[in-house]
């Protein structure tokens, strides 16, 4: 069973129909004992980075993370800002991240005289890296949906595991043992998205 | 690569989806949810739901039916139609909708732009702009559904939108809507040369050099309602979308645009 961590940030909702639809079963929650029984944990998010921190904080839920994904050794996977919080920090804000994961975000910069926007919205394609089973029996290049303003710079190049180009390269799936962070949308990625949940439901 | 959105745009009135021409004569197009299912399988980009009755009736946002729609949903839904409140807002997004789309609200109450914004992050704020040419030139915009005129001009709205917090205008021009007869290419221009943020073009597309030709006026997606639900000249009502490859080109095609050049690497 899947724990989707309900922080008040983000759509638990959409990863929750998007899991059913392909057959597993997850809760959406944001309390400890039950997210505890889950075998496994998925953090959403969308909005800022401090704010996910704090909204963290006001449900008791950093130390508790802390101890399923060090002690306990449960597979977590971040999605758009819950990937961030996964790391040291971030550009946009002033509090400091999970750091389960080396990596720090920054904002794009668009290129002048370009049509490039500050936020990167739309569907990209992911380059895997290396092998994992995150990313592994996609047919073809995988697309998925993105919303984001701030990337990832990993300090450690080995937890980079999948990247996408917008005007820069830059990491959009990371990965270390059982912490797992992909700065897309699967929920909302059609049928590369259910096939990257399942390979995190099955893989890990 | 970033592809550049092509976005299907259905009309809500009642319990069905509708397409409309100039905002008048609505033509039953079939059931949202079901609708909604073919537009899944053709893996589209985007949906957008307009719900035109919302306002002009009084009743507001439909969350039955919207919960109902976005349940199969999995790919990101904009909704609008009806919304004037923070609350009511919240509750749409809960049900799995990424966007919430402001059209009448953004004219008569603007700080609720900022107040959305504020509660789930700009790029969940789209403002609509229905536009209309004036007889001698320039364009007058409209809210309620096309039936009343605001006393301002999409080139400021769209600003104004912007700096309230909008993450996106979807730029809509109510002289081409359902006409399939191409987009109206210098509305769409003004606006996106005005403004930072992606202007999704709609009203008048009838073929895929359409879609190009609003993305070449500097749209960052196009959107269409007709193109993508009529086919051949008696408008037999059929649900399409481009094809795997079609898009491909078009993203080809626009990639020098959107990503002059790739600096850098990691």
């Amino acid at each position: 069973m899947i724990g989707i961590i309900d922080y008040g940030l983000g759509n638990p909702a959409a990863i929750h129909n998007m899991l059913r639809r392909i057959g597993i079963h997850s809760i959406v929650s944001g309390n400890q004992a039950e997210l505890a029984s889950a075998d496994k944990l998925i953090l959403p998010g969308v909005g800022a980075f401090d704010e996910g921190m704090r909204s963290l904080a006001a449900r008791d839920l950093i130390q508790f993370l802390d101890e399923q994904v060090k002690a306990k050794n449960k597979p977590l996977l971040g999605i758009c800002l819950g990937m961030q919080l996964l790391g040291i920090g971030s550009e946009e804000g002033n509090l400091p991240g999970l750091g389960f994961l080396p990596m720090t975000f920054q904002k794009f910069k668009p290129l002048p005289d370009s049509q490039m926007k500050k936020l990167h919205m739309g569907w990209n394609e992911v380059q895997p890296v290396q092998e994992s089973p995150l990313l592994a029996g996609f047919d073809r290049t995988p697309s998925f949906y993105f919303v984001h303003r701030f990337f990832a710079v990993c300090a450690e190049q080995n937890d980079l595991l999948g990247r996408s180009t917008y005007g820069t390269q830059f990491p959009s799936v990371v990965g270390r043992h059982n912490v797992l962070g992909v700065q897309f949308h699967p929920e909302k990625s059609h049928k590369f998205g259910m096939h990257l949940l399942r390979n995190f439901a099955e893989g890990y | 690569m970033l592809r550049p959105r092509i976005i299907p745009v259905m009309l809500l009135k009642g319990r069905g989806f509708y397409k409309t021409r100039q905002f008048r004569t609505p033509v039953y197009v079939g059931d949202p949810i079901n609708t909604f299912r073919i537009f899944c399988e053709k893996e589209v980009d985007e949906i957008v739901v307009l719900d035109i009755e919302a306002t002009s009736s009084g009743r507001g946002p439909r969350l039955d039916l919207i919960e109902d729609i976005a349940s199969e949903c999995f790919m990101p839904m904009a909704y609008g139609g009806g919304v004037r409140t923070v609350e009511q807002a919240r509750s749409i997004l809960k049900l799995g909708v990424e966007k919430i789309v402001l059209n009448t609200v953004a004219v008569e109450e603007p700080e609720v732009i900022s107040h959305i914004a504020d509660l789930a992050g700009s790029s969940s704020v789209v403002v609509s702009i229905d536009a209309k040419k004036k007889m001698f030139g320039g364009y007058d915009v409209y809210i309620r559904s096309g039936t009343k005129k605001a006393r301002l001009d999409p080139v400021t709205l769209a600003k104004q939108a912007e700096q309230l917090g909008a993450g996106e205008i979807l730029i809509n021009s109510i002289d081409r809507d359902g006409t399939m007869e191409g987009y109206d290419l210098s509305l769409i221009e003004q606006v996106a040369n005005a403004i930072d943020i992606p202007v999704v073009a709609c009203g008048g597309c009838g073929s895929l050099d359409d879609l190009e030709s609003a993305l070449d006026s500097s749209a960052s997606a196009a959107a269409a309602g007709s193109f993508f639900v009529f086919q051949g000249r008696h408008r037999a009502v059929l649900i399409s979308y481009p094809s795997a490859e079609d898009l491909a080109r078009i993203a080809k095609r626009q990639q020098s645009r959107h990503q002059p050049s790739t600096s850098g690497t990691i």
